[in-house]
């Protein structure tokens, strides 16, 4: 897959020590409570070259973007701009400053025009505060001109109508007014057609002749290596290696995102059974395409993929919430109702989702209040909940999940990320259910919760439970699942079988860019 | 596997928090804060009244508080219960005002039959009131815009049916009467029928899966559908429960006034509700609330009224108040779950 560089400008020094437009962070550490998203991460952006940005989910990158835009401030380290450290506030100041950032998902502003939405919040005035139209269509005009974008992008269309390349360069047209120092892009080609990337990689290129120092965030090995001048990788909220892309190569690369060590958290043996109770055939939902999967009892499949994938869609869809367009989903025999949640929880399937927070709880109530959301109907007398027994449910879970609190009438927002996971797993155990999903049931809590997780996934299987997890991090999929399913751009690219499975088979099927080109299992290891 | 990795001891998370306390901060404690607040400020109000004018704190005239109260009541109730589950109600007044013209108008054309006039002012009542929630859920509209529209049009088919004049007269009538001016025990009919509808309600809210699911769907409706209940469902029911108890305050009013009235003993009533409920802690995102609190907003609000009339404010510095209260009331409660001030609030 690592195909020749593409023969543009001369290979530049690796590391900047550039003396103007010198940017980067300096020893930047930033803690969410607990946890720990970035540890003394130092990283220079010289101008004039592409620094692309790599790492798993959750190793960092949207962190340190953050905190380079002002949207984050640093719990230590800080920012550097011009060789002069430089403290950010908030994205405005980092604008100001001269640092901009092209997001993932562009803000537009459906019913105003292209120009418009450029210029937002510095639209040019006439008296009396009048919007000055003439001079807003002389500015647009210009500017699509001077970055050669007027034949591609009618300023006088509405935001609602843009395609979504369109919609990017709303946004680079956005981080160009002005004097711009640093240019981040994150992800950018994640909807953008080919020819649309090669419009989008020929301006990076003349930014970069220009002198401003760009950072490229993104996933695709190929563009990568088309577009970079140095590479950063990310691992743990750590800086695993700068590579200098001209000698570096893509096996190194997936070496420094993931090479490391979680395996003594991980004891399990595979306990999985013959007896089929998920059945998942052919599912297409708005989505997901074709999803067929099948697990077994006491069986952990994970489900690997990039953001995006559209994992958490379909277990969305598996749990009723999402309609199923075609395809059946059978469990233990039973055919499953699309778009039917309460359906889903009385055949004997659970969802812990992805927004523990969002999705799950009700932050402003008790921890047994919680726990008993799905089993009222078998604590209840006529219509009365029986608060014994309920009380004394909750207890159970909350002791044999070692949520820490004071008492279980404690309210769920007083607990850590860890424990508040915990309690949306007491509440789908006290239903035992058949078939429980976890979707990244590990994310923003601390190593010691997660091993406790780890533990509780284990003895689920142990009891015949069948467990799907979804987790963007591969040392936990190596370590739970009896079998790996990959998943990119709403489809299943490929399954490994727990001895096939390694990080660089998962990343591979998970970067693939399309189908044709997934390697064999097991090949590129 | 490596068990103690990071695992804080127990007895850290414990020890941070009291454990033992003694009974009586255990029963306030129960009581809650924002409802000892609301007690402070009734005894304020009673005494403030009492020492300026002998007559407010006599038996005649807090049962003529009670009486007052008991519309306003039952319709604040209701609405409690409609926020919690993270809805708004702001028609109740004019299905109130639509309850007692049909109420009255079909007991006149059924030969006075009582039994038929409150059967027909509640059926319509729960007609209205589904006809709210139906509006909400499969039309997508907002409640508060739904509702709006509900005030207007429902104010209308009253006045439209009465003509816009009192209709009927019922006070020969032997239920209507006891509905009206009727005692047990000592009480007012009026003040039990609060009594046994706030008392339904609590149990409700309170006792019950059902409660608990209303709670549910008002503090997170992702996480309410999820766990596999059925929003829609509910949402319709309470407004259809609405329905029925805004028609029964309209029959009181009707029983109260000796005839139907289309809007005089209704208008203004969901503005009453609305700051009783937000006064007695109801948030209005939903999921938090509960009927006690409500009621002593209820009875703060009457004895406010009832005392600025009776020291002769002009009633339309009233309102300046009950609109401002309003205000306070939810001022306080963003402010105590830590909004921070950007843009239109949540």
């Amino acid at each position: 897959m690592s195909k020749a560089h593409d023969p543009t400008p001369a290979p530049r020094p690796p590391t900047g020590q550039g003396p103007a437009g010198f940017a980067g962070v300096h020893q930047v550490t930033k803690r969410f409570g607990a946890v720990q998203a970035l540890g003394g991460v130092t990283l220079d952006f010289p101008a004039g070259q592409v620094t692309a940005l790599m790492g798993e989910n959750g190793a960092g990158k949207s962190t340190l973007l953050k905190i380079l835009t002002g949207d984050h401030q640093p719990t230590e380290g800080h920012v550097v701009l011009d060789g002069r450290r430089i403290d950010l506030a908030s994205p405005a100041q980092a604008r100001a400053a001269g640092i901009r950032i092209i997001p993932q998902e562009p803000e537009i502003i459906p019913h105003v025009s292209v120009a418009e939405n450029v210029y937002a919040g510095a639209l040019p005035r006439a008296a009396g505060r009048r919007l000055d139209r003439a001079e807003l269509r002389r500015r647009i005009t210009g500017d699509l001109q001077r970055l050669g974008f007027d034949k591609v992008l009618d300023p006088d269309l509405l935001g609602s109508q843009l395609t979504p390349a369109q919609r990017q360069l709303v946004e680079i047209l956005r981080a160009l007014t002005g004097e711009a120092k640093v240019i981040a892009f994150d992800e950018p080609t994640s909807s953008l057609s080919e020819h649309e990337v090669d419009a989008l990689f020929a301006l990076i290129r003349r930014l970069r002749d220009q002198g401003v120092a760009v950072v490229y965030v993104s996933h695709r090995m190929q563009e990568i290596f088309q577009l970079a001048d140095r590479i950063a990788v990310l691992r743990d909220g750590t800086l695993a290696g700068v590579q200098d892309a001209a000698t570096t190569t893509e096996g190194e690369l997936v070496r420094l995102m993931v090479g490391r060590d979680l395996s003594a958290m991980f004891s399990r043996t595979r306990v999985a059974t013959d007896r089929l109770v998920l059945d998942v055939r052919g599912v297409t939902t708005d989505d997901v395409h074709d999803i067929s999967l099948q697990i077994h009892a006491g069986e952990v499949v994970g489900l690997a993929g990039l953001i995006g994938a559209g994992r958490s869609e379909l277990a969305l869809a598996l749990a009723g919430d999402r309609p199923i367009r075609s395809g059946t989903v059978t469990l233990d025999g039973r055919p499953l109702r699309s778009g039917s949640p309460g359906d889903a929880i009385r055949a004997g399937l659970g969802l812990a989702p992805e927004e523990r927070k969002a999705q799950a709880l009700f932050l402003h109530r008790s921890i047994r209040d919680n726990t008993s959301t799905v089993v009222l109907d078998r604590l209840r007398r006529f219509r009365f909940v029986k608060r014994a027994a309920e009380r004394e449910l909750a207890q159970e879970y909350t002791d044999r999940l070692r949520v820490r609190t004071p008492s279980v009438e404690h309210e769920v927002r007083k607990l850590s990320g860890g424990n508040q996971q915990k309690v949306v797993l007491a509440r789908w155990l006290a239903r035992k259910p058949k078939v429980l999903i976890l979707d990244e049931p590990t994310r923003g809590i601390d190593i010691g919760a997660k091993a406790e997780i780890y533990r509780i996934i284990a003895d689920l299987a142990a009891d015949g439970v069948a467990v799907l997890v979804i987790s963007s991090e591969l040392p936990e999929i190596l370590g739970l699942a009896d079998r790996v399913l990959v998943m990119q751009n709403g489809r299943v690219t490929g399954e490994l079988d727990r001895a096939d499975a390694t990080e660089e088979a998962i990343l591979s099927l998970a970067m693939a860019d399309d189908i044709a080109t997934v390697p064999t299992p097991g090949a590129s290891a | 596997m490596s068990t103690t990795t990071g695992t804080p001891p127990a007895a850290k998370a414990g020890g941070n928090l009291p454990h033992t306390s003694g009974g009586a901060t255990r029963i306030l404690a129960s009581v809650g804060a924002q409802n000892l607040s609301l007690i402070g400020a009734l005894v304020v109000v009673l005494a403030l009244f009492g020492t300026l004018n002998d007559n407010f704190l006599s038996l005649g005239n807090m049962q003529v508080i009670a009486e007052a109260a008991t519309i306003t009541g039952l319709l604040a109730v209701v609405q409690t219960v409609v926020i919690i589950i993270g809805g708004l109600d702001i028609s109740v007044g004019s299905q109130a005002g639509v309850a007692s013209v049909v109420s009255a108008m079909a007991f006149t054309s059924t030969g006075s039959n009582p039994y038929l006039g409150i059967a027909a002012a509640l059926a319509v009542g729960v007609l209205v009131g589904i006809v709210n929630g139906l509006v909400i859920v499969y039309g997508r509209v907002n409640p508060t815009i739904a509702t709006l529209a509900g005030l207007a049009a429902y104010k209308g088919l009253a006045q439209l049916l009465s003509d816009g004049r009192a209709q009927g007269y019922v006070l020969n009538d032997d239920l209507f009467v006891f509905l009206g001016r009727g005692k047990i025990a000592g009480l007012p009919v009026m003040v039990w029928i609060l009594i046994l509808v706030a008392v339904a309600a609590h149990v409700l809210l309170k006792y019950t899966d059902i409660g608990r699911n209303i709670y549910a769907i008002g503090g997170n409706d992702t996480a309410a559908r999820l766990a596999g209940i059925s929003i829609n469902k509910y949402l319709i029911a309470v407004y259809g429960l609405i329905g029925v108890v805004a028609a029964v305050a309209g029959v009181l009013l009707t029983a109260r006034t000796g005839s139907g009235q289309p809007v005089s003993g209704s208008e203004g009533l969901e503005l009453k509700a609305i700051t009783a409920a937000a006064l007695g802690g109801a948030a209005l995102k939903g999921g938090k609330g509960g009927i006690g609190g409500t009621l002593l907003a209820v009875a703060l609000l009457g004895c406010l009224e009832n005392g600025l009339t009776v020291q002769g404010v002009n009633s339309f510095w009233q309102n300046v108040a009950q609109g401002s209260l309003l205000v306070i009331a939810v001022v306080i409660q963003q402010r105590r779950s830590g909004e921070r001030p950007i843009g239109l609030p949540a």
